[in-house]
């Protein structure tokens, strides 16, 4: 049947191990001294597209939003497997929060057009706000399910997916178009192709603002892309102020960065006698029983 | 009265409201007597009318309740679009959703709808003032929560769209005691919805009664990498029965097996404030610290000196658990 998927992603800084040298004095992050990595939960996203397509047929075309260094992630994902994908980038975007974010990756998908399913991943872990993926489906005026943990049927008009909920899991079903949010839990992504890498490895970006050309949708696998398209602002036909910090309602007032609360910690000696003290004085207090 | 009404969404586990939903109703009323205003709710489902004088008991004046056959199960489009309307015709200024599986699924469309901010997961509220050039917010919400892996705290306002809306990270909260003197004004509502909102279909929910309550238990006594091989293991659960405590665990314990998802304490796990907290073999990143540093009285047992959970330890027992945790327990049974 073949099902036609946009799949969002993110370039994000890796924020499992911070160092002290990635925060300023003034306890903001120093994001140059960060590497950055593929956002991890959006990996999962690819993958489940990816098995999507090896199950029924389809396309994947990849959106990610950032700066021009973000095609590095779109690289990867032409290695994996992906058929088309795009930058959007654009100085307009800058300081954009989850609203204004899901704003433009909705200008870009509706530039796409034609979609069944959106999958994105559950959430990225500079912010944890898992915001931007029901943002986009409302923008888009569809259906979602998020926390996605597997996907069960699919038909050529619907999709069958468990999804996570606390403390157990729903089966949920829905017709196309739906969008996804996609968990780590859903699958084990796959490595880059070998052929895949030497055959765009030095693929480049080119601004280009024509309309999308729907046709790749239906051409063969072979058709190779030869630039990785690279829309802005107008190209998406976006409105400036709901991009980028304009469109922000949010705004941060504070940063503060972790610091140990150094409370007094008494010293309880590793002995019989230090120990027994320490269980009576809790004891006394009501702490223990 | 202030007209700055604060609502809370409500949420049902199992047919029963949500805990979450309980904490939300009683940090609304902070919010609310610090803005002069009232604690508004807003309960969708089928047939849930008389769970809602319990949050009354818990301080909420007024809830607006959309009953149908169809809503018995959370779906997002509908949950979404009622929650919109009831915001556009009863204007709160503050909007509160737990920063549950489903908070967090309809939140967000709710504040896209609606163009205004959103901040997720937040672990902190408080009424402040935010100025933006030359003009000042007066009593505006100042939206509190980690980010960036939880190495820094944000405090985050959206003072030019209203409501504020934000999530909050269940079990952060304090539930107050009932009052069972105080009563709700019910507000049946007719939902606006058509045939086509109904997009979802749920086929099957199912729901795990959890394996440990880590949440309510007053002593909580966590094992860590430091605590991994058996016989430490078999310490800890043997000191927290002694105690009568439960167990918690650090990430990376749980990751290996041996305990499930329930029983992690910190930013990805559960919150907990128990009266005693006990940290074995655990080294305290941020991560962890985020889900206990509240305890009353934490005890950190740790073979390095310089292991960060000292710094917020209120007792420190520097070595290797398996002599401290048997001392512990010795050091208990001989005073019953
Ligand atoms: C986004 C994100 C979210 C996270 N969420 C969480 C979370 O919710 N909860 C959580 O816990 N972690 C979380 N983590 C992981 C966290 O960063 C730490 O890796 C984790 O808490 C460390 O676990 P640990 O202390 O058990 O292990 P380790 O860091 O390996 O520490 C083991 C400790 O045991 C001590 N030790 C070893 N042997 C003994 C002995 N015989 N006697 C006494 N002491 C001994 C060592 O000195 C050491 O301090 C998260 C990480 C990230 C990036």
């Amino acid at each position: 049947m073949g099902l036609n998927m946009i799949v969002t992603v993110k370039q994000v800084p890796d924020t499992h191990d911070v160092a002290s040298d990635a925060m300023k004095p003034d306890g903001t992050v120093n994001r140059a001294a960060l590497p950055t990595i593929f956002n991890p939960e959006d990996l999962n996203a690819l993958e489940e597209a990816l098995k999507i397509k090896d199950r029924v047929g389809g396309k994947i075309t990849v959106i990610t939003m950032g700066p021009p260094k973000a095609v590095d992630v779109l690289r990867d994902c032409l290695f994996r497997g992906a058929d088309d994908v795009v930058l959007i980038s654009d100085r307009k975007f800058a300081g954009a929060d989850t609203l204004a974010t899901s704003y433009a990756l909705k200008c870009a998908v509706e530039k796409i057009g034609k979609y069944d399913i959106v999958l994105c991943g559950r959430q990225a872990i500079d912010g944890d706000t898992a915001q931007v993926g029901p943002q986009l489906a409302e923008k888009l005026g569809i259906n979602q399910i998020t926390c996605v943990t597997a996907v069960k049927e699919l038909s050529d008009s619907f999709i069958t997916a468990q999804r996570a909920v606390d403390g157990g899991h729903e089966i949920v079903k829905s017709k196309f178009p739906v969008l996804l949010t996609v968990t780590a839990e859903a699958n084990e992504p796959r490595s880059p192709s070998a052929k895949k890498v030497m055959m765009y490895k030095n693929i480049d970006k080119k601004t280009t603002d024509e309309s999308y050309d729907e046709t790749y949708m239906t051409a063969g696998d072979n058709a190779a892309l030869t630039f990785i398209k690279e829309w802005n602002v107008d190209s998406i036909k976006a409105d400036p102020e709901q991009c980028g910090l304009s469109g922000s309602p949010t705004k941060v007032k504070k940063i503060q960065s972790v610091v140990l609360t150094a409370s007094n910690t008494k010293q309880i000696q590793n002995n019989e006698q230090s120990i027994a003290a320490l269980i009576n004085e809790l004891r006394a207090e009501h702490i223990l029983g | 009265m202030s007209d700055k009404n604060v609502m809370v969404f409500i949420e049902y586990n199992n047919g029963k409201i949500a805990d979450v939903s309980l904490e939300l109703i009683c940090e609304a009323k902070k919010l609310a007597s610090k803005l002069g205003s009232a604690v508004t709710a807003v309960a969708i489902g089928d047939k849930i009318a008389t769970s809602l004088p319990l949050l009354g008991y818990h301080g909420c004046s007024k809830v607006f309740l959309y009953e149908d056959k169809r809503l018995a199960n959370f779906t997002s489009v509908p949950y979404a679009k009622i929650v919109v309307e009831t915001i556009k015709k009863y204007n709160p200024y503050i909007v509160l959703f737990g920063a549950t599986t489903n908070g967090r699924d309809v939140a967000p469309r709710v504040a896209s709808e609606l163009k205004c901010g959103l901040t997720a997961d937040c672990t902190d509220l408080q009424i402040g003032e935010h100025d933006i050039k030359d003009k000042v917010y007066k009593d505006i919400l100042l939206q509190i929560r980690p980010a960036f892996g939880g190495n820094i705290i944000a405090t985050i306002v959206s003072p030019e769209s209203i409501p504020s809306m934000a999530t909050v990270r269940e079990g952060v909260m304090k539930i107050s005691p009932p009052n069972m003197e105080l009563t709700i004004e019910i507000v049946k509502e007719e939902h606006q919805l058509s045939a086509d909102d109904f997009m979802s279909e749920v086929l099957e929910i199912v729901r795990k009664e959890r394996s440990v309550n880590l949440k309510g238990a007053a002593i909580v006594v966590s094992a860590g990498m430091g605590a991994a091989d058996e016989d430490s293991f078999a310490l800890v659960k043997e000191l927290a029965k002694t105690v009568g405590g439960v167990v918690g665990a650090s990430r990376p314990f749980v990751d290996s097996g041996r305990l499930e998802r329930d029983h992690q304490v910190g930013q990805t796990g559960t919150t907990v404030r128990p009266n005693l907290y006990i940290a074995c073999g655990i080294s305290g990143q941020i991560q962890h610290r985020a889900g206990m540093a509240e305890s009353k009285r934490i005890i950190a047992i740790n073979s390095d000196p310089n292991a960060p959970i000292f710094g917020i330890a209120h007792y420190g027992i520097v070595g290797d658990i398996k002599e401290i945790i048997p001392r512990m327990i010795k050091a208990y049974k001989n005073k019953l």
